[in-house]
């Protein structure tokens, strides 16, 4: 049980150590990039997208997912902007929580149609992709307010996303924060091992009397919310707001939660490696420029990233299926038949 | 077996069927000649311009912008759409969500289908779109490209918002001004293939080369691909990898509103100036905190009003896009049609804290 442990705990530090690399090769070529300002930076860019990957990994931990996430967060950005057009003085904390809000009830309205009308995860996101966003350029022609500018912001929400408390972002302690949290509720509490046990066997989870579509319908509310919050702070960190904002990010967040070895069937991934798969991916994109690959090459390096993640996954994986047949077949000799294959990793 | 040979016999019968319309399309030019002898239907640059032809009435003109969010092309449109209006058409503006040129093409191949009178454009790649547009004008409809040029033979009419040169060249000149006219220098620009702002690159590079900017260089040119966290990211690479940068000049309206915001709130902010074109609304945030000094721009409402006067113009056979004709253009006047249609609005203007709150867009 401890060497399987150890193994899978190794997935983070493979992203750590390849975080490093990234980090000391780029610092090796400019030294200011591991400056204070370089790592304030880094976190701050990660921040966003790390709060997305927190979100979706609680959907593909139940072999589900989630592809309206750009979507959703365009829409509390955008929602966002159009609190401070309505009432320039608005507090932050109302903003955040009618962004948050948002974001849970479009989450519900893709869990409903997951957990209740049975329709798969991919098909319905890929629908409510579509049908959120016109919403958003609907809204944002009805009202004739395609851009929401800086200035019509208030100051203290346009602080509060650029500030930093002891040199660390905001944006980053809230990301820690919701990580801290959705990482001990995934490992310690009842419902959080339940997701897992959705997501490893959907039906042996529902003769054991999990309550699957009461799980799969909050785990799509609370990364509603999530999504809601980086959209708010989205705006906050951004300062310009139009309804296209998030476009296409639900791919680098499923990259991010695929890198951070969350598995893609569901079943097994921890929040703490998306997250890492969030920063490696959001570093390496920032290191790029700076080790001066050209522009036209960037995103295949990032594609190549992902590649080869997936390819180290897949053979550890492999080695390790291999490892514990091996090892059941020496405890038990005989007559063993059960299904290996799907008591590989679990978290 | 069955499959293949019911499909085969629908490909024949779609050939068959194009066959037929093609006879139909020739037929009809045919009878069109014999009536009008002077509007040849066939290569569009042999047709005559008649400048006092009437504009005609109803006339149906489409904008399709980069990508249909983009707040500046938005403006830019509903000027055209305004334009458009006074003439007594119906203008519309339809688009994709993301800018890209493939999806450019689906768009217009629908307009074609739809029998507009005109097709005004900002191509995303200059190429790409083009067998798209000829196709259009083979058909009779009138072509403009606007703020960001297609293949010149596969349009009419380039509305340019102004020259090339000028906006290259202002934008050295202010960040010269800012940087005390000595120091290093970088630009963020939008995607790597982006026609105008490599075109004006190109002039701000030949700008750079003249005497009372030798002290100046130009140490790099990134692409924030006109996506927020892109830019920002490529303007701290930029920050952080050249200590000494004493000036950004970002000549696209979503790079200098994300570096703006960046250097805003980072230790840079006072020691690198930040310059190029944006919109005056994005950018009285940062004229008022103080992060930028002064930008350019040209009117996008005018831009998209020229646009919508040109097409009209085009569609009534008022003009045909060959150098020298002039167009009228109701309040902004005549404008004459200079070297392979290009039709330019005006030079930039200059933003800057005494007179940026005149301006709203």
């Amino acid at each position: 049980m401890n060497r399987v442990r150890s193994l899978l705990s190794g997935r983070e530090i493979s992203i750590v150590l390849a975080l490093v690399a990234v980090v000391a090769v780029t610092g090796a070529v400019n030294p200011s990039f591991v400056s204070a300002q370089g790592f304030h930076d880094l976190f701050l860019n990660a921040s966003i997208i790390a709060l997305l990957a927190i979100g979706q990994t609680l959907l593909v931990i139940t072999r589900n997912i989630d592809l309206s996430v750009g979507s959703v967060m365009g829409l509390t950005a955008y929602l966002s902007g159009q609190m401070f057009i309505a009432d320039h003085d608005t507090p932050v904390i109302v903003v955040v929580l009618a962004g948050m809000a948002l974001g849970a009830a479009c989450g519900a309205f893709n869990g409903a149609l997951v957990a209740i009308a049975k329709v798969p995860a991919l098909v319905v996101t890929l629908g409510t992709l579509y049908v959120f966003r016109g919403v958003d350029y609907g809204w944002a022609s009805a009202t004739g307010v395609h851009q929401i500018n800086a200035d019509q912001m208030s100051p203290s929400f346009l602080s509060f996303g650029s500030g930093s408390i002891l040199g660390i972002p905001h944006l980053t302690l809230i990301a820690v924060a919701a990580l801290a949290v959705a990482g001990y509720a995934l490992h310690n509490w009842r419902s959080g091992r339940e997701l897992y046990a959705i997501g490893s066997n959907p039906q042996a989870a529902r003769l054991a009397g999990i309550p699957a579509g009461k799980r799969v319908f909050s785990a799509f509310v609370i990364s509603g919310a999530l999504v809601g919050l980086a959209g708010v702070l989205h705006a906050s960190y951004f300062g310009t707001i139009n309804a296209s904002v998030g476009t296409g990010r639900e791919l680098a967040v499923v990259a991010a939660v695929v890198v951070g070895g969350v598995a893609i069937f569901g079943g097994s991934g921890t929040v703490l490696g998306a997250v890492l798969g969030a920063l490696l991916l959001t570093t390496i994109t920032s290191a790029l420029p700076i080790l001066g690959v050209p522009a036209f090459w960037q995103r295949a390096v990032d594609g190549a990233a992902l590649l080869l993640a997936i390819s180290l996954d897949r053979a550890v994986m492999l080695r390790l299926a291999a490892r514990l047949r091996a090892e059941r077949s020496r405890a038990r000799p005989a007559g063993d038949t059960g299904d290996t294959e799907g008591s590989v990793p679990r978290a | 077996m069955i499959h293949s040979r019911s499909r085969r016999s629908r490909v024949a019968l779609a050939v068959a069927g194009g066959g037929l319309a093609l006879a139909l399309v020739a037929a009809c030019g045919g009878t069109t000649k014999d009536s009008a002898p002077e509007a040849d239907t066939g290569a569009g640059n042999e047709k005559v311009a008649d400048p006092n032809a009437p504009i005609k009435e109803g006339l149906k003109i489409a904008f399709l912008p980069k990508e249909i969010d983009n707040p500046y092309e938005n403006i830019v449109d509903a000027g055209g759409i305004a334009a458009v209006e006074e003439l007594g058409g119906e203008g519309k503006e339809v688009g994709p969500s993301d800018a890209s040129a493939s999806s450019q093409v689906s768009y217009i191949n629908t307009l074609v289908q739809q029998n507009q009178d005109a097709i005004v454009i900002a191509a995303n790649d200059p190429n790409a779109v083009a067998p798209a547009l000829k196709e259009a004008m083979a058909k009779d409809i009138a072509v403009v490209s606007y703020d960001s040029d297609a293949a010149p033979d596969a349009r009419q009419v380039f509305v340019n918002q102004a020259n090339s040169e000028d906006i290259g060249r202002t934008q050295i000149k202010m960040i010269s001004e800012q940087i005390g006219g000595k120091g290093k220098i970088a630009i963020l620009s939008a995607t790597p293939n982006a026609t105008n702002q490599n075109t004006w690159i190109d002039f701000m590079k030949d700008e750079l080369t003249k005497p009372e900017y030798a002290d100046i260089e130009l140490v790099k040119v990134a692409y924030g691909d006109d996506d927020d966290q892109k830019s920002f990211q490529e303007t701290q690479a930029l920050l952080q990898s050249i200590p000494d940068l004493k000036g950004i000049v970002s000549p696209t309206t979503v790079g200098i509103s994300a570096a703006a915001r960046y250097i805003s709130s980072s230790p840079y902010k006072g020691k690198v100036a930040l310059t190029g074109l944006g919109t005056p609304n994005q950018m009285r945030q940062f004229i008022k905190d103080g992060t930028v000094e002064e930008f350019a721009l040209w009117d996008p409402e005018q831009l998209g009003y020229l646009a919508g006067y040109a097409a009209a113009a085009l569609a009534s056979g008022q003009i045909t896009g060959a150098e020298g004709e002039v167009l009228k253009a109701g309040e902004l006047g005549e404008r004459t049609i200079g070297k392979d249609g290009e039709i330019i609005l005006g030079p930039p203007t200059t933003f800057n804290a005494d007179n940026i709150d005149k301006y709203d867009f």
